[in-house]
Parts: C-alpha cells; structure tokens; sequence
C-alpha cells in the first residue's frame, strides 16, 4: 500500500531532479551564486530570492520589501521563530560582552532590537560595575577630609572621576520605514538619549573611519547586494580592536533538522506572511535569500579577505542561525 | 574543478528549489487550462516541465503569475493552513477583506468547480465565461450610470456606490486558485458581490452582509458564504439580531433558493432596466422594509 505511492513519488522527484540538472547543466554559468555573473547582456545579475535580477534593481527591491513588512516587522518575528528570535539576539550580546563606555554602530539594525539590548547590558554593568562609589566606601573619610580630596580629584585629572565615555549605539539603516518603527520604540523605552538613528547604506558608511569598538549586523547582510563591500566599510569603521559581529540566518548542519526547518520555512511561513503581514511574497523572499547565503565557512572566509582576524562562527540551534566574528587587528 | 562547483551549487539550489516545484506539481496535477478567453472544459496535465517557467533567465520569480497574473501557487498544505488561519482572523476582524478573499478562494475548490458547469450550462452564463467582462473603473462609467433615472438597476447601484464611498476598484484580485477558468468564476463573484447588494437592495452594514452572504450561500455554494452567513451574527448588536431571525433570514432563505441563478446575469446589459421589473425576471422576492436606508424607500414590501 505504501510501497507504490512511495515509488512513485521518488519516481516523480527523481523525474523532476533529472530534467532540471539535465536542463542547467548546460547553463553552469548561469547558476545562482551571490557574487556577481555575468547575464547575456552587460548588465551583471544577482538573486533575490530564487529570481534572477539585474543588480541594480536589487537594492529597490529590498527596500520594497522592509517599507511593506516594517510595521509588522516585530509582531512576524515573534510568530514566525516562536519568540526564539529573543533568546538568539540576547545570547548574542551576551557573547559580545560589552563593557560600559562601548561605542557601537548598529547595522541594518532599523527596529533597534540589538541596540536596546546592548543598552540594557551595559546599564545592568553600570550598576554592577566595579567602579561603582558605594563600594569604595568600606572605610569613611572624615567629612574634613573628604571636600578637599574630591576637589583636589578634579582640579588634577581634568575630567571628573564619574565622568566617563558613555555607551553609545549609532543605529544605521537603508530603509526610513524601519528607522521610523526604530525611533517611537527607542522613546517608548527612553534610550533617545543614548541612540542615533542614521539612514544609509551599509555597503557605503556615512560614518567616520576608526571610530567604533564593535561592528554589528544581524540578520541584515543577507539582504545586501554586495557583502564584500559590507565588510570592507566595517573594517573601516571600526577602531584598531574593534570587533565585527554578525548574527545571522545560516545553514543547518543536521540532515535531519534541515528537512523540518525547510518545510517549516517553505510551507509555513509565507502563509504566516499572508495571514498576519498581508504580504505573502515578502516572507517567501525571506525564506528563499535565507537558502542564498553563503555558508558558515565561505562567510567565515569572506571575513578574513576583508582584513578581519581571528575570524570565527559559532552555530546556535543546529545551524539556524550563527554568529560570527571577527577582530580589527 | 570549477564545474564541479557549480554543479555542486547547482544541485544544492534544486535541492532547495523543491519546495518551489512542489507548489507547481501541485498546480499542475490539479486540472488546468491554458485557453485564454474560451470556455473550455480543462484538459489534464500533460508534461509539465516543458510548461513551467523554471527557467533562470525570466525575471520574475519562479512561481509567480504561473497561470495568471497574481497567481500564488500554494499547495495541499498551504491552502489548508492559509484557510485555517484567513477564517480565524475573517471573523475576529473582519475589516480584513484580503483574509475573507483568501478563505474563499482556499476553501472554494468543489463550489467553484461546480459554479463553472452550471455557468456553462446556462447560455448567457457561457457568454460571460468566454468574455470575461470585468467590472472596474475602467470599464465602468460611474458618471453615466448616475445620469439614469431614478428607477433604474444603474441608478441604484450608483447611489450605492456614492452613498457608502465604495469604488469598483476595490475588490481584490484572485491569487489562490489554482486554475485559470476557476479564477475567472471567483473573481466574477468577488466583484457582482456589490452588484448583489443592490438587487437585493441591502445597505452594506454587517446584517446587509450577512443578509447577502445567505442569499450567496444558496445561489454559489461557497463555503466562505456559508460560514459567514452562519458566524456573521455573532457580531451582530441585539437589535439587529432580532430583526435577522425573525424578518430577514427567512426572507432571505426563500430569496436566496427561489430565485434565478445570479451568477449567469449579464448584469453590465441591464443598467437602464427597472429594478422592480429587474427583480420579477430574476424571481425575487421583494425585500422586506425597514433595512434601514434613510432615504425614501421605494420598495414595497411582498
């Protein structure tokens, strides 16, 4: 009873599998890769999504899509990772340890979820940290004393001892719409003071060279049309020291996770798109630039070309999504 | 070794691709038509591969517009995923008109199968299959249709669409259907949906809706038209809900398997008709008074 069906499904997969490898064999050339191929005509292609599309057009297109999905941007990711989206981008910063005084700059980051994150850390360090006053104060200086060595403190070192380089996250995005979103949440949760919200694009930095200690980008780079460039421009910025940190949607290692995460991704969350964002074809690009991505190693490899050492990943959740990163040395 | 790699790339993407191919195996094992503008009965799939765009140097993605523009191919499983949660949220908000289109068209299958034959049975039904009139704005002369007299079929319906800010633009387009001929029947009745009202002569608040979805319930079968017309007075406030069991629903169940069958109406032809004289060749019954218009009712009650 089961025996036929299946045959012939494998019957049907293998017929689809055939003509399809016998049809592109020819059209090697043509394959999809994420570094730019040549078309027939000059104009050079890439893919967006499992379409092949002129280059230029790509970046309009990506912007299309994030200025469809962003008012829903949170509520899609919440549904379509069951909220494990959270625990990913909190063991991210975790990983990054930032200490207060850190300055990052915040790619592709336009809802503002890795920077709120990495603020609350560096808050948390502050009331925790060892410098804090109170717990200096195990033996009291008698108030005589105590006037004149406080002003004696700032009258020498310049600045005053609490006085310190505060955190800071600049926030850069291509697309106004998730800037926006980025914006009313950073007021709704009082970072404005500690947040600079700047539009640009991330293969080409309206930033200064060698001014920030940590790089991030997550779940951003896929999106781009050229990732070299990317690093290159975070190579730039970033200090002598500073770290480039990626989070991102990767491959699945395990043979059999792979099948589920596929059919979950492909049966499941365009319909998802559709119910809950009225965008169906957003989400089936989602899903399909997702598979697009270099692997773990290639990437990990790109970083290293851009001048990165020490360059690593670290998969989490069996290859869903991984880390990696790299240092400006 | 070059080769190699892009074989290898080549053989990752269609193992990836699969999922894509399966929506399409999907689309073509159920039965297809590629005739454009004839009523043909569909012919069954013959070799696909020779047929689908799989092929890297069109520019639009893979998939899409595969049968008509707009066309989504979805399979088994999507549709009936997309149908669970349309239906969901049909009826927890039911502003969301792209999700009762989608419950429609996800859930529609056999009634739309069974839509097309009895269109194709009837003559002006068969007309309208082959020419495939649209009704937008384009097509619609909205100036003319207020420049009838009163009495008129057009007259009414452009009252209805000034009075309540409607343009017939506004229906969306099919993007489930997995089946050219099958598109054309849902979108026919996605966009005489206002048309019904008019006939009917149901204002568009939710017990019109409702009132009409029944009368659609016995004239299309859909089952989207059933559910709502069963769940739709759940949100009805209690006065309207009285006035729906005791008046309105009676009236429209006998309306509704009474009369002709209105989805094979060249309604475009009957604008200058009289809506009294309109209503007797399509056998309906008049509708009860006190819907709630708050002009002049010239109906009479039956």
């Amino acid at each position: 009873m089961a025996a036929p069906m299946v045959k012939r499904s494998s019957l049907i997969i293998n017929n689809i599998f055939s003509n399809y490898i016998r049809k592109n064999i020819s059209k090697c050339k043509r394959s999809i890769s994420f570094s730019r191929v040549n078309g027939g005509e000059n104009t050079s292609q890439t893919h967006f999504g499992y379409e092949n599309i002129p280059e230029d057009e790509k970046e309009e297109r990506v912007y299309k899509v994030f200025e469809n999905v962003a008012t829903k941007y949170d509520l899609m990711n919440d549904a379509m990772s069951a909220g494990i989206h959270r625990l990913w981008k909190d063991y991210f910063i975790s990983k990054m340890a930032p200490t207060p005084g850190t300055q990052l700059v915040d790619v592709a980051g336009g809802t503002g979820d890795i920077a709120f994150r990495f603020l609350n850390y560096v808050r948390n360090e502050d009331s925790e940290s060892y410098n804090n006053q109170d717990r200096q104060s195990d033996v009291e200086t008698p108030p005589e004393l105590r006037s004149i060595s406080e002003s004696d403190e700032i009258s020498e070192s310049g600045e005053s001892k609490t006085e310190k380089a505060k955190s800071f996250v600049t926030i850069c995005d291509i697309n106004q719409a998730m800037l926006d979103v980025g914006k009313s949440k950073a007021e709704n949760l009082g970072f404005s003071s500690e947040t600079c919200f700047i539009q640009g694009n991330a293969e080409n930095l309206p930033l200064e060279s060698n001014k920030y200690d940590v790089y991030t980008i997550a779940y951003g780079i896929r999106n781009c049309t050229h990732i070299d460039k990317v690093l290159q421009e975070a190579y730039r910025v970033l200090k002598p020291g500073g770290r480039f940190m990626c989070l991102e949607f990767s491959h699945v290692t395990n043979p059999l996770i792979q099948q589920l995460y596929d059919s979950y991704s492909f049966q499941v969350i365009p319909v998802m798109g559709q119910v809950l964002a009225q965008d169906w074809k957003s989400y089936q690009y989602l899903v399909e630039s997702i598979r697009q991505f270099p692997k773990q190693e290639e990437f990990v490899e790109m970083i290293r070309n851009a001048g990165f050492k020490m360059a690593k990943y670290e998969n989490i959740t069996f290859g869903v999504t991984a880390i990696h990163s790299g240092f400006k040395i | 070794m070059n080769s190699f790699t892009n074989i290898y790339k080549t053989l990752n993407y269609s193992k990836y691709s699969y999922f894509r191919r399966l929506n399409l195996l999907q689309v073509c094992k159920s039965r297809v038509t590629r005739h454009h503008g004839l009523a043909t009965y569909s012919t069954d799939v013959k070799e696909e591969n020779e047929e689908m765009h799989t092929d890297s140097e069109d520019n639009h993605h893979p998939g899409y517009d595969y049968l008509y523009s707009g066309h989504i191919p979805t399979t088994r499983f999507q549709k009936t995923l997309l149908a669970i949660g349309s239906g969901i949220t049909a009826i927890v908000d039911p502003a969301r008109d792209d999700m009762v289109s989608a419950f429609g068209e996800t859930t529609g299958y056999f009634a739309l199968q069974r839509l097309r034959e009895k269109m194709l049975k009837d003559p002006v039904g068969r007309q309208i299959l082959e020419e495939r009139p649209i009704l937008n704005s384009s097509t619609l002369d909205i100036d003319y249709l207020g420049s009838l007299p009163e009495n008129t079929f057009g007259k009414h319906y452009w009252k209805f669409l000034t009075k309540n800010g409607f343009s017939p633009d506004a229906r969306l387009p099919v993007q489930f259907v997995d089946d050219d001929d099958l598109q054309y029947v849902m979108l026919r009745y996605r966009q005489i949906h206002d048309l019904f009202h008019t006939v009917l002569g149901m204002p568009p608040h939710m017990l019109g809706e409702v009132i009409v979805k029944m009368v659609e319930t016995f004239q299309t079968g859909l089952p989207m038209c059933a559910l709502a017309a069963m769940f739709g007075p759940v949100r009805l406030g209690p006065v309207h809900r009285q006035k729906y069991f005791t008046t309105y629903l009676p009236w429209a169940i006998k309306c509704g398997s009474s009369a002709k069958f209105l989805m094979a109406v060249y309604y475009e032809k009957h604008w200058e008709q009289d809506l009294q004289e309109f209503r007797q060749e399509l056998n309906i019954i008049e509708p009860p008074p006190g819907i709630g218009r708050k002009k002049k009712n010239t109906e009479n009650a039956s």
